[in-house]
Order: structure tokens, then C-alpha cells, then sequence
């Protein structure tokens, strides 16, 4: 059972407590909930977007935002694709 | 008051210039109730439209005059300044103050009379009051947004109570978690697109803002496995705020004052998205390799650091920042330098997009600009896609 942080704004992700008021019952496996399920507390960040927490350092709020975004699904040459769950 | 941290022995100072000018902020529910003492003095019907006066012509006016400020918060003393309580307690103000002014309109408006005000109010004065109400409506709504946005659970129930007054209750769930995840795309209903006008983009964002609200409600109880038609649905929960407060006014006032609710909740909604139209006019984030968007950067925002509407809506207008760390309290948030500025404050902007005429000379030259010609980089409303790129063909870079 491991925990994954929001590299946002530090909402963490416990397996072990799930987060069953958005549907992860206690128990949910993080590789087990939805790539485009938003973080509950900011929802600018995805789950292909958390960290598991040995590997946080630092939230990603310091001004310089990152311009774009490269990790996440690699899914080559779906340019056209609309969003997640969009229209 | 000055803060100061300690970082590798030096030590860093700041003191927050905008402190005590936040409490006038709090203060805006009263606007309404301010016209008694305007209403007493002068006798005249025009008192009671003081609310959009002061909206549409002192605010603008003030945000000329007093300037900008592009002061930030050195990063070392970001998280003291939003564990400072002082600033939050003053967004909780509002919310009882905002209540007992709409209670006191709806009394008048209900046909009752008090000292210098001493026959019930004509039609065109309830009107009129109707429409100042509706300004601390809308501006409630950004003291909603304020609130929605944050992680301590009491503050996002503060949210609903704030959103009772317009009926739309709905708008922190889909502001948070539809807004902010698709802002400055053409899948957002609440970005305005370069070409499209106010009057188009309002019944597109609200329309679509319902639909998107109650939608991410249901996703998340097909998750749970339980219907959604429940008091835990946030839609119905916060729409319950709004039966409650609407329910006893009318019980307390009489039907005739309805009408009057629908209309104040009307131009408060109408308020809150016209600052939606602006705060993204034609930014479009660029598809990636992944088929995601880019991430939102400072570039997706207009920002503003007009002193007086800055003050009255809590910073929302240090747009990008707000965007990059939803979850931050507004006195931390910071304006980023590299971001487009609107050439005034949000109160001016919206008395511009009232022509669009207007709106497009002033706006789309510096969309066209941002873009540096490049057109199909800006978010294009398709009606008027192609006159705009026939129209800025010659510049395209």
C-alpha cells in the first residue's frame, strides 16, 4: 500500500484510505483509479500526473510553471484526440 | 503589520500594503442597505440604483486613479501569509453580512417601509434594487469562488452559503473541477472565444456550466455505485442552500418579491460571467504529442493589478497565478510579470463588452498581437472563425 501526492498542491493519496466520497473505496489501488481523474483539491493535476511520495521533493508552485506538460500517457500521434472524457 | 522569515540566516521583511483595503471587500454586501441613508437624503428613485453606479462608474473610475500595484509577496513568506487568519476571517464576513442585506432588500421589496423610507418602493425602485442586490450577488459569487476553491471542507459549505443568493450553487463544482481542468480550450464553456461576444458567450457558459456541473456529479456516483439524486450530490446540496434562503424570504415577505430574487440572481450570474468571458478571451492552450493540452501557464490568462477591483474580488484578477495554484489564498497570490494585461480593471472591461463593437477594437488586436498573427493558435469562435482569419491573414507570422 503506498501514497501518491498531487505535485500541486500536496493533496496525498493514501491506497490504504482510498478516497471513497470520490468513489476509491478504502483499499483502491492507485494504479486502479482513472488516468483523468482530477486531483479533489485543486483539479489542475490528473492521476498520470501524481508522484508516488518517496519521490517528492518540492510542489511545482513556484512561478515558473512548467510551460508544457510532457509525462502522461504517451499516446503518439493522437494530435486530433479531443480531451479526456470531452465531447 | 510586517512579516518576516528567516531563510540561511538572512532575514526577509515584507509588509502587505493591501492589508486593511481588503476589509472593503467585506464591506460590499452593505452597498445595498447604504442606499437607505442615500434614499433619505436625496428622495430620489435614481438612489436606488446605486449598485451598478457604483459597479460600473466608481469602480472603473477609482481603478484609473488609484493605479496598479504589481507588488508580490516574496516566495519565502508565501505560506506565513496565507496561514495569517486575519485574511480568511474577512472572506467569512461576508457571507452573514451578505445575507442580512439581501434580508433587508427583500423586506422593501416586499412592500415594507422604514424610517425615510416612507412609503413602499415604486416598480422602477425595486428595480433599481434589484439591481444593486444583484451586484453584491455576483460579487458573492467570486467571494464563493474564493472559498470553493479551498481544502478545509467548512470553507467549500461557506462556498454554497455564498452562492444561495444567485441560485448557482452549481458553479463551485464545475469551476473547480470542469473549469479549471479545460480552461482556455474550446471544450470550456466558461472561456470566452476571440470573435464571440458577451451576449453569445452567456447563455453558452451557463447552459453549458449546468450540464458540466451536474455531469461530474454523476460521474462520481456511478463511481460510488449509488444514484445521484441525493443530498451528498453537490449540486443538490448547494441548490438546497438556495430553497432555504428563497423559501424564507418569501415566506417571510410574500410572493411578490420572487420576480425580484430571479432578477437580482439574474444580473449576479450575468456579473460573474462576464468576468469569466474576459479572464480568458481567445487563449487557447496547444494540443500536445500526448493528445492532452499543455498545461496552463501564465500566457492562458488576462491579469489585472488595478488597485480597486483587485481589492473588491479578492486578487482573481492575478489570473495566471490563481490558475497555476487554484488552491492558494488570495493575499499570496502574485502577479507574474510575463502574463497579458488587460488594458483596465474587470469593472471597466465588462462595461466595454457590454458593444461588442467596442470589445472587439479594444480586445482582439491584442489576442491578434499574443498570438503574434498566428490565429490558429487562438481560441476561434466558430461562427466568426474565418472572417478572423481572412481578416489578420496578411499578419499571419
Amino acid at each position: 500500500m503506498a501514497q501518491f501526492i498531487c505535485p500541486n498542491c500536496e493533496y496525498v493519496y493514501d491506497e490504504v484510505a482510498g478516497n471513497p466520497r470520490e468513489g476509491w473505496p478504502a483499499g483502491t489501488a492507485f494504479a486502479d483509479i482513472d488516468a483523468d481523474w482530477t486531483c479533489p483539491d485543486c483539479g489542475v493535476r490528473e492521476q498520470v500526473d501524481f508522484l508516488p511520495i518517496e519521490q517528492f521533493e518540492r510542489n511545482d508552485q513556484d512561478g515558473n510553471i512548467i510551460a508544457a506538460e510532457l509525462r502522461g500517457n504517451p499516446q503518439v500521434g493522437s494530435q486530433t484526440q479531443t480531451t479526456e472524457g470531452e465531447q | 503589520m510586517t512579516i518576516e522569515a528567516t531563510v540561511d540566516g538572512t532575514v526577509i521583511e515584507w509588509r502587505d500594503r493591501k492589508r486593511y483595503l481588503w476589509i472593503i471587500g467585506a464591506i460590499v454586501p452593505l452597498i445595498p442597505v447604504s442606499i437607505w441613508g442615500l434614499h433619505a437624503l436625496t428622495g430620489s428613485t435614481l438612489a436606488w440604483y446605486f449598485g451598478p453606479f457604483f459597479v460600473f462608474v466608481v469602480v472603473p473610475i477609482a481603478d484609473l486613479i488609484a493605479g496598479r500595484d504589481g507588488e508580490n509577496p516574496p516566495e519565502e513568506l508565501i505560506e506565513e501569509l496565507e496561514e495569517d487568519r486575519y485574511y480568511r476571517w474577512i472572506t467569512y464576513a461576508f457571507i452573514p453580512l451578505q445575507v442580512a442585506g439581501l434580508a433587508w432588500g427583500a423586506f422593501l421589496l416586499g412592500g415594507g417601509t422604514l424610517p425615510g423610507i416612507d412609503e413602499p418602493l415604486s416598480v422602477a425602485a425595486k428595480i433599481g434594487l434589484a439591481l444593486s442586490l444583484g451586484m453584491v450577488a455576483g460579487i458573492g459569487i467570486n467571494t464563493a469562488h474564493e472559498l470553493g476553491h479551498k481544502k478545509e471542507e467548512y470553507e467549500r459549505w461557506f462556498a454554497r452559503a455564498a452562492l444561495a443568493q444567485t441560485f448557482y450553487g452549481h458553479f463551485f463544482i464545475e469551476h473547480n473541477r470542469g473549469h479549471h481542468v479545460r480552461v482556455a480550450t474550446p471544450e470550456d464553456p466558461a472561456s470566452g472565444r476571440l470573435g464571440e461576444t458577451v451576449w453569445e458567450f452567456m447563455p453558452r457558459t451557463m447552459w453549458g456550466s449546468l450540464t458540466s456541473a451536474w455531469d461530474l456529479e454523476k460521474k462520481r456516483f456511478a463511481r460510488l455505485k449509488k444514484s445521484h439524486w441525493s443530498l451528498k450530490n453537490d449540486v443538490l446540496n448547494a441548490w438546497a442552500f438556495s430553497i432555504v434562503l428563497w423559501g424564507a424570504l418569501t415566506a417571510a415577505f410574500g410572493w411578490e418579491i420572487l420576480p425580484y430574487l430571479a432578477l437580482q440572481a439574474l444580473v449576479g450570474i450575468w456579473l460573474l460571467e462576464s468576468v469569466n468571458y474576459l479572464e480568458h478571451y481567445g487563449m487557447k492552450r496547444q494540443k500536445l504529442e500526448s493528445g492532452r493540452y499543455e498545461r496552463v501557464n501564465p500566457s492562458h490568462s488576462w491579469n489585472s493589478n488595478n488597485i480597486g477591483t483587485n481589492v473588491l474580488l479578492y486578487h482573481l484578477q492575478r489570473h495566471s497565478d490563481h490558475h497555476a495554484n487554484p488552491t492558494r489564498r488570495y493575499q499570496a497570490l502574485r502577479d507574474f510579470k510575463e502574463a497579458p494585461v488587460l488594458p483596465t480593471g474587470y469593472a471597466g472591461m465588462i462595461v466595454l463588452s457590454w458593444v461588442p463593437q467596442i470589445w472587439r477594437a479594444v480586445m482582439d488586436h491584442k489576442v491578434v498581437d499574443h498570438y503574434e498573427g498566428d490565429l490558429t493558435k487562438a481560441n476561434l469562435h466558430p461562427r466568426t472563425a474565418a472572417r478572423y482569419q481572412r481578416r489578420y491573414a496578411t499578419t499571419e507570422a
